[in-house]
């Protein structure tokens, strides 16, 4: 036996005081009579017939509803009890569930005070049976629980305020989701944006440039052509093509500038030429003519395009001959030859003027003849003009160009090309500019490399 | 088979007899008619369902559009009408059910023979015209706010259990007070449509033989409510229960039947 607040009483049975007092509240205790406990609980009490007609309340649900006995019992039903919103619930649920379990706990309600006020409790009922097992009445007990439908709404607040915290996050991340796939979207569009340009610069440098070399009889060629950017079309051009049954005409050249709007001046400059060389195979009358035609189409426009360009004609000798050529040069770096006694030596064609500045041109001409095992390469300034050196301010230059040709010297066509691709390629991002090679030779036959055929 | 199983559509009585649907209302399922069944399926083939969202039914078989408005509820009818391919059956609507049997036989004449309303109301709230359904607006409101305190053992992770296991009904009978289980959004989705209902105009399509049941004393449905709807379809028979509350299927049983099997006797 504890007291209140206090620690245990020491047993001492000699304290006649103390065990008095104790037997006088057990005394206390059986007098509260069921009446009083019925009447006094701590809960409300109520008993109704079967159609919710009330028949017992005790004092303290009276107390709670401010009203008196006599205006309950018989008169009023449970449910009169309750707010109309309690009314339609017990209507639509409890009621039914009752009679069907015949019982019922922890229903949230809200009962009517006297005063107007709400009461929020907490209902449980049990229905009471006869000996058939039919019903009689329904015994309810109501707590009331005001602080505990506060601490519920909060509950409920704080899960509705979590749902919308979860829907809103919900909707910025689909938000996040359709960004994501729209920009996803949007580099697929830019990424077959750019296959299709890049696909149609392919088709259109197709058309600039020659497919495959034509077969030279008794000769070789060989060529490399290089883009700076591979978006954008490249400013060099070359061709190589028969004019008669004994005449080849050839061309490399630079135009200037870079894109369509060099490549509709590079179309222009090579189907001229093309056109100029069977109408009159002379290298300068060619480039008299491209002079003509590029100098009048763009000369007296404020955007005045030009070229640089060698052109040439050679003719191949037969049965051993030596291989004769012309070339002419409007402003081009210089033609190189790889002898086959291993010199290099350059082809000036100095005072050549660029090719659509002046009305009429100034070219420079220049021959030379091709012996068994001698290589003509032309090329553009995207090779003489590579940066080279540590800091990349240094042009790798005619002189250089010379000096490697001498080294290399004799070499075939391909062979040369070969050794300036890797040239080119060590230059790295030195090579910013387009370059074309193109390299024409006689092979170094029957006398030289295959003795052991040449006379039968 | 798709619609017998996710209105948990049950069947019992003599296979061959005429057709009784009974549909339970707003709060709880079909266990509502259990005490009137026995009665009922002595002569009749009783064909008893929830709707979807009620009892157990396919929950996920749910969508807050549909069931926005009592047409949802009434093609759940037609639905279930079709799946058995009832022809002129009764159908017995209990509440709110009253008037999505209304709706479902002006879709489906030849399915529906008759009507049996049991404390229908066609407008719960009053208004202007004078017209009295027994609630105002705020009414409904504090309704809503009840469902929000009640979730009478629902638990989202026992709605699959509740949802329907017809092979182990055990396991929803162990959930206290399941049969009026419901997810208390489907609820309160249920509880709008319900009590913001106004389905009067849709009483004058009614051309079958209906019996209008009411209570005496009933807080939902009010007399006048009774004397409308009766007064609004001429081929229907008005009677009232000396009963007591909303349901008196289950506080008045042997009346409820009684009545219900006099009209279904006079039927042609």
């Amino acid at each position: 036996m504890c007291r209140a607040g206090g620690a245990p009483e020491p047993a001492d049975p000699g304290d006649e005081t103390d065990g008095a007092r104790m037997d006088a509240a057990f005394t206390s205790l059986l007098e509260d009579s069921a009446e009083d406990l019925y009447d006094s609980a701590p809960c409300g009490y109520l008993s109704t017939m079967m159609d919710g007609t009330i028949a017992k309340v005790n004092a303290t649900l009276l107390d709670w509803l401010g009203l008196e006995r006599d205006a309950v019992v018989g008169r009023k039903r449970f449910a009169d009890l309750l707010t109309v919103g309690g009314r339609l619930y017990h209507e639509t649920h409890f009621a039914p569930l009752l009679r069907m379990q015949g019982d019922l706990r922890g229903i949230a309600l809200e009962m009517r005070t006297a005063g107007g006020g709400r009461l929020p409790v907490l209902v449980s009922s049990v229905v009471k049976y006869g000996s058939e097992r039919e019903p009689l009445l329904i015994r309810t007990t109501v707590f009331d629980a005001a602080d505990r439908r506060a601490y519920e709404e909060e509950l409920l607040r704080r899960r509705r305020d979590a749902e919308q915290a979860r829907t809103e996050a919900e909707r910025a991340r689909a938000e996040a989701e359709r960004a994501r796939a729209e920009a996803e979207e949007a580099r697929r569009q830019a990424e077959a944006d750019r296959e299709r340009l890049a696909d149609a610069l392919a088709v259109l440098q197709r058309s600039l440039l020659p497919d495959t070399l034509p077969e030279l009889p008794g000769m070789e060629a060989a060529v490399y052509y290089h883009t700076a950017s591979p978006d954008q079309l490249g400013g060099d051009f070359y061709d190589l093509f028969p004019v008669d049954e004994h005449r080849w005409a050839f061309f490399l050249g630079d135009v200037c500038g870079k894109g369509p709007q060099a490549a509709s001046l590079t179309s222009l400059t090579r189907y001229t030429l093309r056109a100029a060389a069977h109408h009159d195979p002379e290298p300068a009358a060619a480039l008299t003519t491209l002079n003509t035609v590029l100098h009048e189409r763009y000369g007296r426009s404020e955007d005045p395009r030009y070229c640089t360009v060698v052109f040439g004609i050679l003719e191949p000798g037969g049965d051993g001959g030596p291989t004769k050529i012309r070339i002419a040069s409007g402003g081009h770096p210089p033609a190189l030859v790889l002898r086959a006694d291993g010199r290099a030596e350059f082809l000036p064609t100095p005072g050549g003027l660029l090719i659509g500045v002046l009305p009429s041109a100034l070219i420079s001409t220049a021959e030379a003849v091709l012996a068994p095992g001698d290589t003509l390469l032309l090329y553009t300034d995207g090779l003489t003009e590579a940066r080279t050196g540590p800091t990349r301010e240094s042009l790798y230059g005619e002189d250089a160009l010379h000096a490697f040709a001498t080294a290399l010297a004799p070499a075939a066509p391909q062979e040369t090309i070969t050794a300036l691709n890797r040239l080119l390629d060590g230059f790295g991002d030195g090579l910013d500019d387009d370059t074309a090679l193109l390299a024409l030779g006689v092979p170094a036959t029957r006398s030289h490399s295959c003795p052991a055929t040449d006379s039968p | 088979m798709v619609i017998r199983r996710r209105n948990n559509v049950t069947v019992t009585g003599p296979a061959t007899g005429p057709t009784v649907v009974l549909a339970h209302g707003f709060g709880c399922d079909q266990n509502m008619w259990r005490l009137i069944v026995p009665a009922l399926a002595e002569r009749y083939r009783v064909v008893l369902f929830d709707y979807v969202g009620s009892g157990r039914s396919d929950l996920s078989a749910w969508s807050q559009e549909r069931y926005s408005s009592l047409q949802g509820y009434a093609t759940d009818v037609v639905e279930v009408c079709e799946e058995l391919d009832l022809e002129r059956a009764t159908f017995v609507g209990h509440s709110v059910s009253a008037m999505a049997g209304v709706l479902a036989a002006q879709a489906v004449p030849e399915r529906i023979g008759a009507l049996v309303m049991v404390t229908p109301s066609p407008r719960y709230i009053d208004d202007d015209t004078g017209y009295r359904g027994g609630f105002t607006a705020e009414d409904i409101d504090e309704l809503l706010a009840s469902l929000d305190s009640n979730y009478l053992g629902w638990s989202s992770t026992m709605a699959p259990v509740i949802m329907g296991n017809p092979e182990r009904p055990e396991l929803g009978q162990e959930l206290t007070n399941s049969f009026c289980a419901t997810d208390p959004d489907i609820a309160r989705v249920f509880a709008r449509t319900t009590f913001l209902s106004d389905s009067r105009d849709d009483l004058k399509s009614v051309s079958v033989p209906t019996l209008v049941l009411e209570c005496a004393q009933d807080a939902i449905a009010p007399r006048g409510v009774g004397a409308y709807v009766h007064a609004a379809i001429p081929s229907s028979r008005l009677v009232t229960l000396a009963a007591t509350g909303h349901c008196p299927q289950l506080s008045a049983p042997e009346a409820t039947a009684g009545a219900i099997l006099d009209f279904l006797a006079d039927l042609p």
